[in-house]
């Protein structure tokens, strides 16, 4: 009896589940479906038809948004930040990091404890004062100011990334054995050489992780570049979007296809290292 | 001598770049922002400002909208924790079951999870106004498909599920983890044992994937306590300013209506919050360990 009604089971019930997965996808996907179709319909067979294919392929929406948003300038604002904000988060923390797990002082507890700490203070609770103050860092007679230019936001970037990254990579360190390093500093190599030429390669794993969650981080945020950036020449993505939505909500299908223009870099970037993504996710969480 | 001086020196070289930048990008407004909460500052110079003592404290909470808006954002978290974590958890059921194309599901449930709030919000700005309509008129079903946005309690849920619909796919992310880190012998072991799917997954599942769980709650708590992108590009607070969340409610305190300084209290508050949850998130976490 127990038997029959395990063997029923396991041919029965997978067919279903496929189906149950199906169907949960669809739903998943079922908003960029609305969102795609609707980006090439007319303005009546928006109204009309919210829900059907579009009556054919016209890209002129596409045309409009693209030179609305100014997409591609956005596009190249939103790389330009976030692979620099990226690449020197990783530099800086791993080798803080690094230090902090090598070094046996009390200092380097207190400093690894307050980067810790502070990962709960939410950006909203200091966006206030930090405009503020980074509006006092102003050299006018050279130009230097913090507050509407790309070097501004990316310190800024790094600030806040920063502390997880070292948090991710001070667990990762922790675990990793001193000989190698030994027997590098025997042969005379300074710490900077024994670092990027040993112990460097050997963090990859956590490396990916903490560039994803950052590039992803940095890609989507929208608050702190609105705060910041002031030039309409330096809009990132997320804010060229909503900008664009601000001024032209009434035009529904320009609306959906700048909005799949906006999406589309992430799609690309996620079927390429979706399993990256997904792993730099899980060790990001679990930590 | 000589080389330990050395050492810590190039101790310091490590570590003093990312301490700099950190401590003006945090630590340094921070307590600005604590001290100026005390105070009548007004955004620009903090010269000429005086100390209020609590002042802007009583008057957030003589703020009828900074209330409502607190108690709109915990009824917020409070829905995210229960549908995002149900769904999570059966998504993570679901992709880890031995079926075809799990590697497909898995890939697709996190896709909502790479797109910005702020977008998300746009997407379904369109579906709640545009497409709902739609649907009622020719359905005839205008009781259930009208514009949700312009109903204050419809508007509150078009947040929820917009938020669960992103969410749920990186909680399953957490719960996978969880249930992958369960051994096949003890499975097995129960199978032979004669235990039904049921009773394998009260008794040894469940248990089992208790760590992910309290992740999981804490993590989708304090997201939701957080949310501003899709608050601000699906609803903007409304209708009526009905759908402002407490991140909102700060923002709009501090530049529209230019309360620099009661802003800045609201602000210190909700860290406040923050806090005091993830300290009970830590002492369970730990006291959990300890049992085991």
């Amino acid at each position: 009896m127990n038997e029959k009604v395990k063997g029923k089971g396991k041919s029965k019930s997978p067919k279903i589940i496929v189906i149950l997965g199906f169907i949960v996808a669809a739903i998943t996907l079922f908003p960029m479906y609305i969102m795609v179709v609707n980006s090439f319909k007319g303005r009546e067979q928006i109204f009309t038809d919210t829900l059907g294919l579009p009556k054919s392929l016209d890209f002129s929406y596409y045309l409009a948004a693209i030179n609305k948003m100014n997409f591609f300038q956005a596009l190249f604002n939103s790389l330009t930040v976030t692979i620099i904000s990226t690449v020197i988060i990783v530099v800086l923390s791993s080798m803080t990091a690094w230090a902090l797990v090598r070094s046996s002082s009390k200092i380097a507890d207190i400093i690894l404890m307050i980067f810790i700490v502070t990962m709960l203070i939410p950006f909203q609770s200091v966006m206030i004062p930090l405009m503020q103050y980074m509006n006092s860092w102003d050299i006018s007679s050279i130009n230097f100011s913090m507050i509407n230019t790309f070097y501004g936001l990316i310190f800024m970037n790094v600030g806040f990334g920063s502390s997880l990254a070292i948090f991710l990579y001070h667990g990762f360190i922790k675990g990793v054995p001193r000989s190698l390093e030994e027997a590098a500093m025997i042969d005379g190599c300074n710490k900077f050489q024994i670092f990027w030429k040993i112990v460097f390669p050997t963090l990859k794993p956590v490396t990916a992780t903490v560039a994803i969650l950052n590039v992803i981080g940095i890609w989507n945020d929208y608050l702190l570049p609105s705060l910041v950036l002031r030039d309409p020449n330096l809009r990132t993505i997320p804010l060229a979007t909503f900008y664009f939505f601000g001024e032209f909500t009434i035009q529904w299908n320009m609306a959906m296809a700048g909005l799949v223009l906006t999406i589309l870099p992430v799609i690309i970037f996620y079927l390429f290292s979706q399993k990256y993504i997904i792993k730099g996710f899980m060790a990001g969480a679990i930590k | 001598m000589n080389k330990k001086v050395k050492g810590k020196i190039t101790t310091a070289l490590f570590v003093i770049p990312s301490l700099f930048v950190f401590i003006n990008v945090v630590i340094i407004p921070f307590i600005m922002g604590t001290v100026y909460s005390f105070t009548n500052w007004d955004g620009f110079a903090f010269k000429g400002s005086s100390f209020v003592g609590f002042k802007n404290y009583s008057d957030s909470f003589g703020d009828g909208k900074f209330l409502s808006s607190f108690w709109l954002t915990t009824k917020y978290t409070i829905a995210m924790i229960i549908l995002v974590n149900i769904i999570g958890l059966s998504l993570a059921i679901l992709v880890t079951s031995k079926i075809k194309y799990k590697n497909f599901f898995r890939g697709v449930y996190f896709v909502p999870n790479l797109i910005g709030g702020l977008v998300l919000g746009f997407i379904w700005q369109f579906i709640f106004t545009k497409l709902f309509q739609s649907i009622g008129e020719m359905t005839h079903t205008s009781k259930i498909f009208f514009n949700w946005l312009n109903d204050p309690t419809m508007a509150f849920w078009a947040l929820v599920i917009v938020g669960v619909w992103q969410m749920s796919g990186y909680v399953m992310i957490i719960y996978i983890a969880s249930i992958q880190s369960i051994s096949e012998e003890v499975l097995e072991a129960a199978d032979i044992d004669g235990a039904n799917k049921w009773s394998i997954f009260k008794n040894i599942t469940l248990p089992l994937i208790a760590p992910g769980f309290t992740i999981s709650l804490f993590i989708t708590l304090s997201n939701a306590f957080k949310q501003y992108d899709t608050n601000l590009s699906l609803t903007n607070g409304g209708p009526y300013g009905k759908t402002e969340l407490i991140t909102m409610n700060i923002f709009q305190t501090a530049f529209s209506s230019n309360k620099y300084a009661q802003a800045q209290a609201k602000a210190i508050m909700f860290f406040l919050v923050i806090m005091v949850i993830t300290i009970i998130q830590i002492y369970i976490t730990k006291k959990r360990e300890v049992e085991m």
